[in-house]
């Protein structure tokens, strides 16, 4: 007999899309493989390096720590749907994908979808850090490129491209 | 990494939770899952069926009474950390739920998970212990709640039996005369502590009438040691405690560095927790002529 298979119904980047998964598809794979969603990287698959961050009602969260199954009743938001509406087919980079694109915020990128989504809840959160407090919001993500200076540099930038723009 | 198959329920109401653990022995609750997936995805554990409690209405409730704070099983720990009234009526948890992993894994986690994962590197059920708080569990047969000193019979074991669900944590309040401290050193910040501890200390003017300190991640299981004989002798106060504890060899940390972080601590987390009573006390005398 067959592994039972589950018809759901996953919310991703505002758009409804249904899949049919084993109960154990983590909700990684679910975006990756099922819904082709490859911005979502997966590093360790067990919840260190944070390259599998997502939002969950707008929350960062590991995707490789919660099943598809499990993420029926919630609104998920990948790397895919940071960008914002600037009128074009494609829409403009949002300004934590802007500020690390000026400041050198990755070099391989494995690890940048998930930086971009953390840093994007928690400039929501607290749309000025000190230094301190964007280094507290990175230190849930592992990057083995950058030394996270950069990217450090990037969250402060982005807080003031996002001050530009509103 | 991946998990091995299982089945999979979704219950909306807790009865059909209840019912669906007590017809598979097997089975497994899934909550937060920040503790439970990555031990599926090792195939540490590998549960024939998990119920999946997220559905269930009314269990991420975080209110306070006389009793204390209580934390629905649904209550994430961002949610805790966040709560005025958790900070107001008892302090501790506050402050070690602060160090409880990263705010990612704190987003999805769940405090009453944690307490009955029963990982005695873990913060929440070393602080639960310490206060004297309680878990009250649900099954078939009804409900019980079970002390805090009852929960843990060993490493990753509770006392929980398999049909059962905890639905709610309890902390006790802060109680007049007391203060509370917490540190702990990591490797990194975020990462399980070498060492963490706790401590109440309760005053009565300028005399200490108890110290009470509570260790992590040296001894197989959440342990409290009573402090107040040994106030003032910072090395009777961390003989008294080491001769309760086990500290370890690991990669992260000689047994003999953890002793060492456990004499550091002992005293750091006391003296906090005698300022901080101190401070409460003049605070409320302020208030009280005021």
């Amino acid at each position: 007999m067959g592994e039972e298979l589950h018809d759901i119904r996953l919310s991703v980047n505002g758009l409804v899309r249904e899949v049919r998964v084993p109960a154990r598809r983590l909700l990684s794979d679910a975006l990756r493989h099922d819904l082709g969603l490859t911005g979502t990287h997966v590093g360790c698959e067990h919840g260190v390096c944070g390259a599998c961050t997502v939002l969950v009602d707008g929350r960062p969260v590991r995707s490789c720590l919660m099943f598809a199954v499990s993420a029926v009743d919630c609104s998920i938001t990948t790397v895919e749907g940071l960008t914002e509406p600037d009128g074009s087919p494609e829409g403009r980079l949002s300004a934590v994908q802007q500020a690390f694109a000026e400041c050198h915020g990755l070099q391989c990128g494995f690890c940048t979808p998930g930086f971009l989504t953390t840093i994007t809840a928690g400039l929501r959160d607290n749309p000025a850090p000190t230094e301190d407090e964007a280094r507290e919001m990175i230190a849930g993500n592992l990057c083995r490129c950058t030394g996270y200076v950069n990217i450090v540099k990037s969250v402060l930038r982005a807080s003031q491209i996002a001050e530009e723009r509103s | 990494m991946k998990p091995a198959p299982f089945a999979y329920l979704r219950p909306q109401g807790l009865q059909h939770a209840l019912e669906a653990l007590a017809a598979d022995p097997g089975a497994k609750v899934l909550a937060g899952g920040q503790s439970l997936v990555p031990l599926l995805s090792m195939r540490l554990a590998a549960p024939s069926t998990l119920v999946d409690i997220n559905a269930l209405p009314g269990l991420d409730r975080v209110w306070a009474d006389d009793d204390g704070v209580h934390v629905g099983a649904l209550a994430r720990h961002a949610d805790v950390l966040a709560s005025p009234d958790v900070r107001r009526v008892q302090p501790l948890v506050s402050q070690a739920l602060s160090q409880v992993a990263h705010a990612t894994i704190r987003n999805r986690g769940t405090t009453v998970g944690s307490i009955v994962h029963a990982d005695a590197a873990a913060e929440m059920p070393m602080v639960i212990t310490l206060l004297g708080g309680s878990v009250t569990v649900a099954s078939t047969a009804g409900e019980r709640t079970i002390p805090a000193e009852e929960l843990y019979a060993g490493p990753l074991e509770s006392t929980l039996r398999h049909d059962e669900v905890a639905v709610h944590a309890t902390f006790p309040a802060l109680a007049p005369g007391e203060g509370v401290g917490f540190a702990e050193v990591a490797r990194r910040h975020g990462d399980y502590a070498l060492v963490g501890v706790g401590a109440v200390v309760r005053i009565d003017g300028d005399d200490v009438v108890s110290a009470r300190a509570g260790y992590l991640s040296v001894s197989d299981v959440p342990t409290v040691v009573d402090l107040t004989e040994t106030w003032g002798d910072h090395d009777a106060a961390a003989h008294r405690a080491l001769s309760a504890l086990d500290p370890a060899d690991d990669i992260h940390a000689t047994a003999a560095y953890r002793a060492h972080l456990v004499r550091v601590l002992t005293a750091r987390v006391l003296a906090a927790a005698y300022d901080d009573a101190r401070t409460r006390a003049s605070a409320g005398r302020d208030r009280d002529d005021g």
